[in-house]
């Protein structure tokens, strides 16, 4: 499997009254051919704007003050915002599917319309071409009888199907890789499965990896092989899903997992992680998690913020200087 | 795109435990862009201009003086005179007067009738909506100085009846802002709230609703004055306003247009003096709506 | 279904909840959104029945009509033993007091413009609960204490504070008019999840602690939610209730096709879990409560259907002790 994306030390910020955010501060991660990784947080930790920022889409009062990102031999961060390079880009070779699919969408135009027009765009293909290629991608992500339904406007789509059209423009020009930003969020349960289980379909048949931005344990769980735990604009923990779900290290990567009440396990009291999160405008010298952590020790509070740093594990790594023994003692 | 702006709201929401408070931050934008300073300052002058009237003009404005009949400006009349020698400075300086009086009172009073009948139309909805917002949509058919001249007609001339007039044509503006406010205000859980801990209709209206549909009424007023300034002296300058004893911006214009060859300075000092105003309340309430933008908060 | 008449606060038979819509100047009926379409329940003093769903399935409704914020079609709706269904609107105050509620959005449930003291207080001066300024004041600061604020923060405004800190005094509030009941309409799905793991915590010990034993009906979609906090879980699908039962019985032993659906389409937060689950997965979407498939609901997107299930519409009844499923396959 070969480096597909390689983002390297990526900060990002944005200029406020109340001074400056920094809403991604050093982030670095990769992403291997056909391969699903997940990138774990709540909100505001950054994993949103991090996306945003591989394809250059901050603006005012935002700005990538620095970094690389590595995609094909070059570095995509090197390229204008708004420059032909830049363009053929996003939506040809990096698709991103958001939150809300009502307002990605634009309602006056026919679907038919979106979706041939980034295929004339990108592949620049014939009129005839395009359409027929719609068609096929339509019913591809489950539109029933796509050929009638290519000339309806968005608003006649409920919700569900709206986001199946959304998989359905990301995924039309082949791209290498699939950016999904809370994909199913605003959907129902059961949509929410029907969705993923499409959506992970498709990559595999287009060849794609995907990148999986979501605050969702659960979903991650089912399907990312690798993931990245943001907090508060950094990443504190990287890993196979299965390491870090079977044996978290990082004790806020611990907290999240025991404060989300699981359908398997018999009602015990949540364990939730205490406090809030910090303020993005004056954070610490030290390690962000330090004013909540529960496993905290002298050197934490008296050691700038600590480095990602390698524990046992297939690439496993925590920014903490912590070992959390396997039996552990503070739950409390 | 729409989506990066969702997400800088996101972000500035989860920071914005307010170090600095409204007030400051309302003052930071509103003065940030100089003309909307220039535009107060122009407003404070002719406030204080208003007020301080009586000594601020060297003559009586009504005070006849035919042996300094229309005089070009110089160093007793420094604007000029007109026919009958009054002195056109004194006579603007007062005509700020009534034109602030006017506009003001106009103003207040369809602002005050305007959103109590846009929150009764919004809040009740059904047929009482209906029948407010149909008044209303009739009488904005009328274009609003065609209104306000046929009202003044009816009910003659005087300062009175001129801010009557006005206040009728710009009642519906008001209205329907309010209306829509109070539709959208009512849509929040918080309204649902106070009706599931059994608040009364009045107290959800006055407490609740009220304050929160009030910030675009400011902006409205703001510019609404402008224009209202303007009609006034559109009324005068067709001779339906005011008296002919009240000393008016619109009137100065009417009476000094005919010497505009010989003595531009009769009625170019007055409109130019109208100008300035309206544009300054457009320039204010234009201000006013950017400090006033939630979206703004914390961002500027 | 209520099994000891005494102790039941609150009793729901055959509700029913029709929005009309209408068209045109003279508002014309053109249709009817069937929301809530004949529901029954029993609650016990100091239980919490869960509401699950998925959004259009009428749960919030139900909690609506039970607080009376809507005025129910049809059906009775027995408060501490007197039928509040259609108690004019004027008389519905001193119910208010008792029924109280918690709302989702904790940016839209506060007025922006009112201070946290004041929101939390507000139900004890409409209600005339407090004699004097300062036993007001007292009783607000109490309140925060209990939901986990800082009393010094009462002159706040809602947009300092954070979401969780905003559900709390929405929480407060819910509690400052003393009630039985208290609805809390999907009150952690706009949170984090560190976050939700408070409020959850909160509103637990509220109920296990506090000298009256409140009662809860605890609508959400997310079933994990639910089954962590709920006595007894009621499945809805289109204005419907289809199962109601334990949480563990219905973990272990879901009977209604729809309940096995859900069920399966919740990620557990465990790989390995993951890996050995059988996911059901319907097909299609829910059918649009204006236009109801007749017979049961759910019959077009059934792994099990049989001609027969779109022809009857399937009761409610009792499969095993306290399991309820309104199926005909089962």
């Amino acid at each position: 499997m070969g480096r597909l994306l390689e983002v390297k030390n990526l900060r990002t910020q944005f200029k406020t009254f109340d001074g400056i955010v920094k809403a991604v501060d050093g982030v670095s991660f990769y992403l291997d051919e056909k391969e699903i990784i997940g990138i774990v947080g709540e909100s505001g930790c950054g994993k949103s704007v991090t996306q945003l920022s591989i394809m250059q889409l901050i603006n005012r009062p935002g700005k990538i003050v620095g970094g690389e990102v590595w995609f094909e031999g070059k570095d995509l961060l090197k390229y204008k915002q708004h420059g032909p390079e830049m363009r053929s880009i996003r939506g040809g070779k990096i698709a991103m599917i958001f939150q809300e699919p009502m307002t990605s969408l634009n309602p006056v135009l026919t679907l038919g319309y979106q979706l041939a027009e980034s295929l004339i765009l990108h592949l620049k293909m014939s009129k005839e071409e395009a359409r027929k290629r719609a068609i096929e991608l339509l019913g591809m992500v489950g539109i029933p009888s796509p050929e009638d339904r290519i000339d309806d406007y968005p608003h006649q789509f409920s919700g569900g199907m709206r986001q199946r059209v959304m998989i359905a423009m990301a995924l039309a020009c082949n791209p290498k890789i699939l950016i999904a930003d809370e994909p199913t969020t605003s959907l129902d349960v059961t949509t929410q499965a029907q969705l993923l289980e499409l959506m992970v379909d498709m990559v595999h048949k287009f060849n794609s990896s995907l990148i999986l931005v979501t605050h969702n344990l659960g979903v991650v769980a089912r399907y990312a092989q690798r993931i990245y735990i943001m907090y508060a604009g950094r990443i504190v923990e990287e890993g196979t899903c299965k390491e870090i779900f079977k044996r978290p290290r990082h004790p806020y990567t611990k907290g999240l997992l025991r404060s989300v009440p699981r359908l398997d396990v018999e009602g015990e009291r949540l364990i939730p992680i205490e406090g809030l999160p910090p303020r993005l405008t004056d954070l610490p010298d030290q390690c962000a998690f330090l004013p909540r952590c529960p496993y905290k020790t002298e050197k934490c509070s008296t050691s700038p913020m600590p480095e990602l740093r390698s524990v046992p594990g297939e690439g496993h790594k925590i920014r903490c200087y912590v070992d959390i023994p396997e039996v552990d003692y503070a739950t409390v | 795109m729409a989506d990066t702006i969702a997400n800088i709201d996101q972000i500035v929401q989860s920071q914005s435990r307010a170090t600095v408070s409204e007030w400051q931050r309302f003052v930071r934008t509103l003065t940030q862009r100089k003309v909307v300073v220039f535009a107060l300052i122009i407003i404070a002058l002719t406030v204080i201009t208003a007020i301080f009237a009586p000594w601020l003009s060297p003559y009586d404005p009504n005070e006849k003086n035919f042996a300094d009949s229309l005089q070009q400006p110089n160093r007793k009349h420094w604007l000029g005179t007109d026919l009958l020698g009054k002195d056109t400075l004194s006579r603007i300086i007062w005509g700020a007067r009534t034109s602030l009086i006017v506009g003001i009172a106009t103003c207040l009073a369809s602002a005050i009738l305007g959103s109590t009948l846009g929150m009764l139309a919004g809040y009740m909805g059904g047929v009482v909506n209906t029948i407010i917002m149909r008044f209303m949509d009739a009488l904005m058919g009328f274009p609003m100085i065609v209104l306000a001249l046929l009202l003044a007609g009816v009910l003659g001339n005087g300062m009175q009846n001129v801010i009557i007039a006005l206040t009728v044509a710009n009642l519906p503006g008001y209205t329907r802002l309010m209306c829509g406010m109070t539709l959208a205000v009512k849509e929040n859980d918080y309204i649902l709230a106070q009706k599931a801990i059994g608040s009364s209709n009045l107290r959800t209206l006055f407490l609740h609703i009220l304050p929160n549909s009030f910030q675009p009424m400011i902006i409205m007023i703001s510019t609404a004055l402008g224009g209202i300034i303007l009609a006034e002296a559109g009324l005068s300058f067709l001779g339906i306003g005011l008296s002919h004893e009240e000393v008016t911006w619109g009137g100065l214009v009417a009476s000094g247009y005919s010497y505009l060859s010989t003595h531009p300075m009769l009625a170019f000092a007055p409109g130019l003096c109208v100008m300035l105003v309206v544009f300054s309340f457009n320039i204010l309430g234009d201000g006013l709506r950017d400090a006033l933008d939630p979206r703004l908060r914390g961002v500027l | 279904m209520p099994q000891s008449k005494n102790d039941v606060v609150l009793e729901v038979k055959d509700l029913k909840m029709h929005f009309p819509i209408t068209r045109g100047l003279f508002r014309k009926v053109v249709g009817m959104v069937k929301a809530v379409d004949g529901i029954s329940f029993a609650l016990k003093r100091g239980e919490t029945l869960g509401l699950v769903g998925e959004s259009g399935c009428g749960k919030t409704t139900v909690g609506r009509c039970i607080s009376r914020l809507y005025q129910p079609t049809s059906g009775e709706i027995y408060f501490k033993g007197k039928n509040i269904a259609d108690v004019p609107e004027k008389e519905l105050k001193p119910l208010r007091r008792n029924i109280s509620m918690i709302f989702q959005d904790p940016y839209s449930s506060l007025d922006p413009r009112q201070n946290a003291g004041s929101i939390v207080g507000e139900p004890m001066v409409v209600h005339r609960l407090v004699k004097s300024r300062d036993e007001y004041k007292e009783k607000v600061k109490h309140l925060f204490e209990i939901v986990g604020l800082n009393p010094e923060l009462t002159t706040r405004y809602p947009h300092e504070f954070s979401g969780g800190q905003r559900q709390r005094i929405g929480i407060a509030r819910a509690l400052a008019a003393d009630p039985d009941v208290i609805i809390c309409d999907e009150p952690v799905s706009a949170l984090d999840v560190s976050i939700q793991a408070q409020i959850i915590n909160l509103l637990m010990d509220l109920k296990s602690e506090g000298e009256k034993r409140l009662t809860y009906i605890f609508i959400a979609h997310d079933l994990s939610v639910v089954k962590h906090i709920s006595d007894r879980i009621a499945v809805m699908y289109l204005g419907r209730i289809v199962e109601l039962t334990t949480p563990r019985e219905l973990y272990n032993n879901p009977l209604h096709p729809y309940t096995q659906a859900l069920l399966s389409a919740v990620p557990v937060p465990d790989p390995e879990v993951e890996e050995n689950r059988e996911r059901i997965i319907l097909e299609g979407e829910v059918p649009s409560p204006l236009f109801p498939p007749n017979g049961c609901a759910l019959h077009q997107r059934c792994p099990i259907a049989t001609p027969e299930c779109s022809k009857t519409v399937p009761p409610l009844r009792e499969c095993s002790e306290d399991h309820w499923v309104a199926c005909l396959r089962i």
